[in-house]
């Protein structure tokens, strides 16, 4: 569902460009919106959430995609957690669907994927084993890497129980904004994916945007 | 030892570690059944079954024969070998207490013995519990003889019950600790709780053989098998 945001640039309390094949970890309280804008178009944003309070609760697919009964994630999603509560509110999307079945890259699927010698390229979950290495105040580790979202991208599923990996959506500019329903941490690998013509072959940098609570709570 | 036949009480849940080359074989006796699965390898446990690696690798939203079960290394603890039913779920997750008890109403051990109202949630931290795993260490699971649909618009279905007798059957590629439990797909809209029991049987797998239906399923099937060798080099 497309949804545009009312809120300003220039109103944003923190902004941040997320070039492909780098990570951003940060903390986003209660209350605060932000947006991950697809700066050039078609470029996958795989991302996961935390519970702040307690890592060990985190994003769950299985857990978000079984209480809305549907396999995309719009505006009106609420993304739940493994402990079924709601973490997060998708609040505006210009996108219109994202991805939480296809998971995230990793140099160890990308041999079986693509290529067995393709292993030592970039890929996602490389970038989070970084994150959780360099930033161990988190106190994130492997067990908490798990099944995720990939904001703009487009894997729809056929009536046979196919699942295809179709070109993008999303373009320069379309964007996708959540609220945060309790204070989470953002972990976001912007997908440095070499391989797949979704992109075109080419990843680009994202931005990461974010807004208080209109009234400061 | 031959083989090993057991039955999953309705509600039950089970583990055991599973040698390489071992065949496994899941029967849904009554029919309607559903068996909820995970897997981690028993010497790194941080290497766990991968939904998503295991969909995307093989282009596919369903678990039928054919298909390998990738961890999150880019190996497969176990492939399927053989299946009567045709379309198996691995995206939808377990039902929890709150579920349950909305569904079908709350009913306690104290009071009802095994005929208790037992959810796939709890079932699973039972036996991950065993291994010095929690809550945080629950992946995506395959729940075996559901099979849940999309519609264009993505909505999920749980439709056409599995038939009595319907089976699936693995072939352990690694070795692999198994988990699994026999308690209601969480998209159940069954009247009463779904008490169905789940058929277990242990064998010796047949070898690996260059016509095998997984290792020829697809490019990515060969290459996963690649890397299994590999992790068994010289064993
Ligand atoms: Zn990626």
């Amino acid at each position: 569902m497309i949804k545009e945001s009312q809120r300003h640039v220039d109103d944003a309390v923190f902004k941040q460009v997320v070039d492909a094949g780098d990570y951003y970890l940060g903390k986003v309280n209660a209350g605060q919106t932000f947006r991950i804008l697809d700066l050039e178009g078609n470029q996958a944003a795989d991302t996961l959430f935390f519970s702040a309070a307690n890592p060990a609760e985190r994003y769950s697919a299985t857990d978000t995609i079984r209480e809305q009964g549907n396999v995309y994630l719009t505006a009106g999603s609420v993304l739940r957690s493994n402990e079924n509560h709601p973490m997060l509110e998708i609040v505006a999307d210009t996108c219109g669907r994202h991805d939480t079945l296809g998971g995230a890259c990793a140099s160890e699927s990308n041999t079986v994927r693509y290529d067995l010698e393709k292993r030592c390229m970039h890929a996602c979950r490389d970038s989070w084993m970084l994150a959780i290495a360099e930033r161990p105040e988190f106190g994130l580790s492997k067990r908490d890497i798990t099944h995720n979202i990939n904001f703009f991208m487009n894997v729809p599923i056929t009536e046979e129980g196919g699942l295809t990996f179709a070109d993008g959506i999303s373009g320069a500019g379309k964007y996708v904004e959540l609220t945060a329903l309790m204070d989470v941490l953002v972990l976001i690998s912007n997908c440095p994916q070499l391989n797949n013509p979704c992109n075109a072959y080419n990843p680009t940098p994202i931005e990461f945007l974010v807004w208080d609570a209109p009234n400061g709570v | 030892m031959q083989g090993y036949n057991t039955e999953i009480s309705p509600g039950g849940h089970w583990s055991l570690e599973l040698r390489r080359g071992t065949q496994l074989t899941l029967t849904d006796i009554a029919g309607g059944g559903n068996c909820g699965m995970l897997f981690y390898n028993p010497r790194n446990l941080l290497e766990r079954y991968n939904a998503p690696d295991t969909l995307k690798c093989q282009h596919t939203f369903k678990l039928t024969a054919g298909h390998c079960l990738y961890s999150d290394m880019g190996r497969i603890f176990a492939s399927v070998t053989a299946d009567t039913f045709g379309w198996h779920d691995t995206v939808c997750g377990n039902a929890n207490a709150q579920h349950v008890a909305s569904k079908w109403g709350a009913r306690d051990y104290q009071h009802h013995r095994n005929d208790w109202h037992q959810n796939g949630y709890d079932a699973f931290l039972v036996e991950l519990a065993k291994y010095g795993l929690g809550a945080a260490d629950m992946a995506a699971n395959i729940n075996w003889f559901s099979k849940v649909a999309t519609d264009a618009e993505g909505n999920l279905c749980l439709t056409s019950p599995s038939p009595a007798g319907s089976s699936v059957t693995l072939r352990v590629e690694m070795d692999t600790l198994v988990l699994l439990h026999a308690c209601p797909h969480p998209l159940s809209d069954a009247t009463t709780y779904p008490r169905k029991a789940i058929g277990l049987g242990l064998a010796t797998a047949a070898p690996v053989g260059e016509d095998d239906l997984c290792l020829n399923h697809c490019d990515e099937n060969r290459r996963g098998f690649a890397n299994n060798a590999l992790y068994h080099l010289g064993a």
